[in-house]
């Protein structure tokens, strides 16, 4: 583990560079207890896959306390990974069709059917590795090498809020209508990200997800 | 306690409501938006006494036009506009009084790039989302629905029943003539890049590109050479991280900015200079000079004091 300051606000505590269920696990234990713990001055703490940013206030705290903080809260932790906390999320998708139009793209690039694409897709549950991109935005993982076809060179302007995709190993859903450049293979009605509801978004980091084919599914 | 309305008549270049910004919710990927200069953001609440968080309008480049319905008292800190109240010009970073009624329009902007209005009594009331007021614009979050105001809008306004005595401060010194130096501790991912590439960071201006927002500004100049082919697994960013893609051209990246991303971070400019870059527009020119970490404490108390000054309760 590494400790660096990125600028005077903020820390960055650095597990092995790998994208990995027990490193994420991780993170986010250290995520957790720092944000139990620390007092004044934390602004905000920031799991990643392999990361933990924490973003201070630079009047009321400084690198030194909070690196003596983070070794404190590393060295209390469990080495074994917690046991998941939730059951696993399942997502209704509607694959193929207008709600997926890059599932022949994909089926062709894996040389498989459009069927056995989408039976890959929903044979495994999925790790939510971090959040990001924009509010509620999972990247879950690993996707199966078989259909984990690279993004698009060129993002779309437009991907409509719903629509499910893949980006080599990482498959996520787009809360929001936004640019995109993932392979879009269906689409769910759950709404990723509400913020009328209690919680936010349907999936944090260190949740498990799953696919299943929706009524209405083009391809099932 | 909503008491009045400030109606938007027309409402500038790119007008929207800001606190000090969303912190607490980035792991749920939630960018923290608020004031691009929060040095002049906390001066302007301090001025009309409110607390530092909260909301005031950020107004960037062309200024709007404005009507109050109620009695309060506003000021305006930050970029350097001829603000006019009922056609009487009111100098930056002075509190003035408002009627119902009363029109305040910006005029010409002589220096900086993003003003700040605040409104005595608690400033603009608009819903909170995810407990802030700060409009982001990518996730059309906080502020008036998630976006930069347009004619016809009306924001409610808190009522200031004391009138806060007059008031006048000394505002951020103001890039002059569209060029500034910004200080930079070194980022996380330094040791990735040439050691020219440092050497053209710090020694050859930058232009703000055209290309630039409240998330960030991309910087034309002579690329930033990498030591490596790779990319970072996506990490948490900081305000004012500057990160440079593949191509070499960096990105400093500001209040919109996402919550991480996978670019190597070349430099974090220091705390006390953001509020230079919040003032900096496309077109104007910026240079880079690392620091230790004791310059930019000193440079943050340095800053810290000037506020301090403008501390005390605005009214007796």
């Amino acid at each position: 583990m590494d400790v660096r300051p990125c600028g005077d606000a903020m820390i960055l505590i650095e597990l092995d560079p790998v994208v990995d269920a027990g490193v994420n696990a991780q993170a986010i234990a250290i995520a957790d207890e720092l944000r139990r713990t620390l007092g004044p001055g934390l602004r905000d703490v920031v799991p990643a896959y392999c990361s933990v940013g924490v973003h201070f206030d630079p009047l009321l705290t400084d690198h030194v306390a909070l690196e003596r903080a983070v070794a404190d809260v590393v060295a209390r932790l469990p080495r074994s990974e917690p046991a998941t906390r939730r059951a696993p999320i399942e997502i209704p998708v509607r694959y193929g069709g207008a709600d997926g139009p890059d599932l022949e793209a994909v089926a062709a690039w894996a040389g498989l059917t459009v069927a056995e694409v989408v039976a890959r897709h929903t044979a495994r549950e999925y790790r939510v590795y971090m959040l990001g991109f924009v509010p509620g935005f999972a990247y879950m993982g690993k996707v199966d090498a078989s259909i984990a076809a690279p993004r698009h060179r060129a993002p779309r302007e437009r991907v409509p809020a719903g629509s499910v995709g893949i980006a080599g190993e990482q498959t996520g859903v787009y809360p929001i209508e936004t640019p995109g450049g993932w392979q879009l293979i269906g689409r769910t009605d759950l709404r990723m990200f509400d913020t009328a509801r209690a919680e936010a978004a349907l999936a944090k980091p260190g949740d498990t997800v799953r696919f299943v084919v929706a009524p209405g599914s083009a391809v099932s | 306690m909503t008491e009045g309305r400030l109606r938007i008549v027309r409402p500038g270049l790119l007008t929207t409501v800001q606190d000090a910004g969303r912190w607490g919710h980035q792991a749920l990927g939630v960018p923290v938006a608020g004031p691009m200069d929060p040095f002049s953001h906390r001066l302007a609440n301090l001025l009309v006494g409110n607390p530092h968080g909260a909301a005031t309008l950020e107004i960037t480049l062309i200024g709007p036009e404005l009507e109050c319905d109620a009695q309060t008292t506003m000021v305006v800190t930050g970029a350097d506009f001829d603000v006019l109240v009922d056609g009487v010009v009111v100098p930056s970073a002075t509190t003035f009084s408002v009627e119902p009624g009363t029109r305040v329009r910006f005029g010409r902007r002589a220096a900086g790039a993003r003003a700040y209005l605040a409104v005595a009594g608690g400033g603009i009331l608009t819903a909170p989302v995810l407990g802030s007021r700060a409009t982001h614009l990518v996730s059309g979050m906080g502020g008036l629905d998630g976006r930069a105001l347009v004619a016809g809008d009306e924001l409610p306004i808190a009522a200031a029943p004391t009138p806060v005595r007059p008031r006048r401060a000394i505002g951020l010194a103001l890039p002059a003539k569209g060029r500034a130096v910004l200080r930079l501790l070194p980022g996380p991912q330094i040791d990735w890049f040439t050691p020219d590439a440092l050497s053209v960071l710090t020694t050859t201006p930058f232009q703000i590109s055209t290309r630039s927002n409240r998330m960030g500004y991309r910087l034309e100049g002579a690329p930033l050479l990498r030591r490596r082919e790779d990319e970072p697994i996506s990490e948490a960013l900081a305000f004012g991280s500057l990160q440079v893609p593949a191509a070499g051209t960096p990105i400093l990246l500001m209040a919109d900015r996402q919550t991480a991303g996978g670019y190597p971070k070349v430099g974090t400019v220091i705390s006390a200079d953001l509020p230079v870059a919040g003032q900096l527009a496309p077109g104007d020119a910026v240079e880079f000079a690392f620091v230790d970490r004791a310059a930019a404490a000193a440079a943050l108390i340095a800053r810290e004091r000037q506020l301090l000054r403008y501390a005390e309760p605005a009214s007796s």
